[in-house]
């Protein structure tokens, strides 16, 4: 596998293999509106979205498009002018916003921790708030700061000031995760870190999403965090108005229309490539041989098939070295001398992405898949990847043409 | 990884620096705060000394007895804490509900009266007040406030603290305003957030995190009506200032300069307490 830490690649898996449209919605907003002044554009104009449980929503737009607006309509610190917002059965509008406030997570991009309280008092907010007993409320905050990667035992009694920015942007989310809220509300929470870190604290929070598996509605204004984060994603424009809502996957092999094509911007078909994995490949037989094979019968195999490389394969049948037409003559080594090395191996499991980028880095211009021992289990040209492509774009294309014709 | 990866070492550094600096700040801090009182009590005893040695006059003599100056110093202290007491007791609710949402739009208006009270000259303020409010507690049979605080207070003293209430709010009022207001707004909304009501925010967030700056506003008005206390003899209120005029009247300077010396102590021991009271409600963290 590749070292970088790419889009996609993320611990959590965002290749999409399951539907998060399959599980009950969680939260239910119908023809949400919020108006400031009577007169004005609305904020937000009628908008409907169901946002199901234990998915990553991504809310993302250009800025002044609403999104942040819309986010917080849910939790209500700003109260929507018209339509309904049913969170868990509920309607929102009839609930006591406080109570409301303590059953949903909060994060906001600045964090707001309390610099008079040590970071224990800081994740106990919540948990002090519902009237929790000193006990429970101390053993939560140590597992919280665990689970954050942060040692309790030196961390536990420090104030915010101490902390840099990532640890800070940690304990903000685990003080969001106090009491254990089933939904969580993230508004840029990774926008004011430096880019190493925020890759970081994403990768770790996409790990902590797998492990608590929060209903999330995540609001960004930059779309690679939106692909990597969002098990779907809402591209919104002005007011508010949703322009695609769909996986990453859909999104990027099928924009719908020109607003979202320049939103999501160049280089989108690499982008998806992070969402298949090479065991989704229907990969061709390719021509290999052991290492003990004559080169005679080898240049005749290489002859025989329409392929400019021979695989050779070592005794354990794993990829050995890549054997040419030019290797193949003028000398009379045996076959283990001659060819390049193989370099660039895949496992099923890696994106076409990895496969990609293993690709470029091999001399032979194409990667040999393995299986988890090392065996061989076939080679991924460059036509399998554009094939792929054109597949992902006829599946989304179909799709929107399905839902065009039910609707 | 070619990431740079911060050590568990690098990190538990970096915050213990900044700790050694703060507490290089506080042992700073502490040490004038111990010594200023070794320093007032060493001033206090020299004098005390150095008066004792005095021949004084039978008139001087008099007006210095120790119970005339004891009480005397009382009465500036009683001033100086009554005054106090009135002004946080305004001054604090008032400077909270100017920073509520409904409240804000008299902001502007309180502080131009606030403001007046403290630009007038504290001798006309004094004055004023006697004209305003002598007659409530002028001597009659049947005046209430004269047989209920009058019974325990002079008159003239009730005058005084009235006047230096009106005239110290100023202070403790703008800096609980600045103190409120200067509170992230950032931090509220996470609190909101939370599920945190408005009450709950003012008394948990607001309110600790705005103390050092009331608290400078109280040391300032403390240290305000220590002062103007020795005016009080003006309208008949007591203190420090009547022996300083009795000097002036007799023309004996060793009196003038017990009265102005002993002032001098009161004033800086009562700020020094400001400042430890600075000190040690001071929010951690902050």
């Amino acid at each position: 596998m590749s070292q970088d830490t790419s889009i996609g690649s993320g611990p959590a898996g965002t290749v999409g293999d399951r539907d998060p449209t399959d599980m009950p919605v969680m939260i239910h907003l119908d023809g949400v509106e919020k108006i400031y002044a009577p007169g004005e554009p609305p904020a937000v104009e009628r908008l409907t979205l169901d946002v199901h449980t234990g998915e990553i929503l991504v809310l993302v737009g250009p800025s002044g498009c609403g999104k942040s607006t819309t986010l917080r309509l849910i939790n209500r610190m700003i109260e929507p002018t018209g339509g309904r917002i049913i969170f868990d059965g509920e309607d929102v509008t009839e609930m006591d916003p406080t109570q409301l406030r303590r059953r949903i997570g909060y994060v906001i991009q600045r964090i707001g921790l309390f610099p008079h309280q040590t970071i224990a008092e800081n994740i106990g907010t919540v948990p002090r708030l519902l009237g929790w007993d000193a006990n429970r409320a101390t053993a939560r905050t140590d597992e919280l700061l665990d689970l954050v990667g942060l040692e309790p035992s030196i961390y536990r009694d420090r104030y915010p000031k101490e902390l840099s920015g990532g640890q800070a942007q940690r304990v903000g989310v685990a003080r969001a995760l106090a009491a254990d809220p089933p939904v969580m509300l993230m508004d840029e929470p990774f926008g004011a870190v430096d880019p190493i870190t925020r890759d970081r604290l994403q990768n770790e929070f996409l790990r902590l999403q797998a492990e608590v598996q929060k209903t999330i509605v995540f609001v960004t204004h930059d779309i690679d965090e939106a692909i990597k984060m969002g098990d779907r994603i809402a591209i919104l424009r002005e007011r508010s108005v949703v322009a695609q809502l769909d996986t990453p996957a859909r999104i990027l092999s099928y924009p719908v229309d020109e607003f979202v094509d320049d939103f999501i911007g160049a280089g989108s078909t690499l982008k998806g490539l992070h969402f298949e994995r090479v065991e989704g490949l229907d990969v061709p037989d390719y021509p290999t041989v052991t290492l003990e094979t004559s080169r005679s019968e080898a240049r005749q195999l290489l002859a025989d098939s329409d392929f400019h490389w021979l695989l050779a394969l070592d005794a354990q049948n794993r990829p050995a070295r890549w054997i040419k037409d030019d290797h193949l003559s003028g000398s009379s080594q045996p076959l283990d001398q001659v060819g390049l090395q193989v370099r660039a191996v895949v496992e099923p499991n890696a994106t076409l992405h990895d496969a990609l980028e293993a690709m470029i880095t091999s001399s032979a211009a194409q990667a040999v898949v393995i299986d988890h021992d090392g065996t061989y289990r076939g080679v991924v040209q460059i036509e399998l990847l554009t094939e792929a492509i054109r597949r992902m774009r006829s599946d989304a294309r179909r799709h929107y043409e399905q839902l065009e014709a039910t609707r | 990884m070619n990431t740079p990866v911060v050590s568990p070492t690098e990190l538990a550094q970096q915050p213990d620096e900044s700790l050694s600096a703060r507490l290089g700040g506080h042992i700073r801090n502490d040490l004038q705060l111990v010594l200023t009182p070794v320093v007032l009590l060493i001033v206090f005893a020299a004098f005390w000394t150095w008066l004792g040695a005095q021949e004084l006059s039978g008139q001087a003599a008099s007006a210095l007895r120790t119970e005339n100056l004891l009480q005397q110093t009382r009465e500036q202290i009683t001033i100086t804490a009554l005054s106090t007491v009135g002004v946080l007791l305004i001054a604090i609710p008032l400077g909270i509900a100017l920073t509520r949402p409904s409240g804000k739009r008299f902001a502007g208006p309180a502080l131009t009266i606030a403001n007046a009270g403290q630009a007038i000259p504290a001798y006309g303020l004094l004055v004023l007040a006697l004209a305003v409010l002598g007659r409530v507690f002028g001597r009659s049979r049947d005046n209430i406030l004269q047989n209920t605080i009058g019974t325990w207070l002079a008159p003239g003293l009730v005058i005084t603290v009235i006047a230096l209430i009106l005239f110290a709010i100023l202070p403790v009022l703008r800096n609980t305003m600045v103190g409120l207001q200067q509170v992230d707004e950032d931090i509220i909304e996470a609190g909101l957030g939370m599920g945190m009501t408005r009450g709950e925010i003012l008394r948990r967030i607001e309110l600790p995190l705005a103390v050092p700056v009331m608290l400078a506003g109280v040391r300032t008005a403390l240290v305000i009506n220590v002062g103007m206390a020795t005016l009080a003899f003006l309208i008949g209120g007591g203190g420090l200032g009547v022996a300083i005029r009795t000097g002036i009247q007799m023309s004996q300077n060793v009196v003038v300069l017990t009265g102005g010396i002993l002032t001098a102590l009161l004033a800086l021991s009562v700020d020094w307490l400001g400042s430890v009271a600075e000190r040690f409600l001071r929010p951690k963290g902050i």
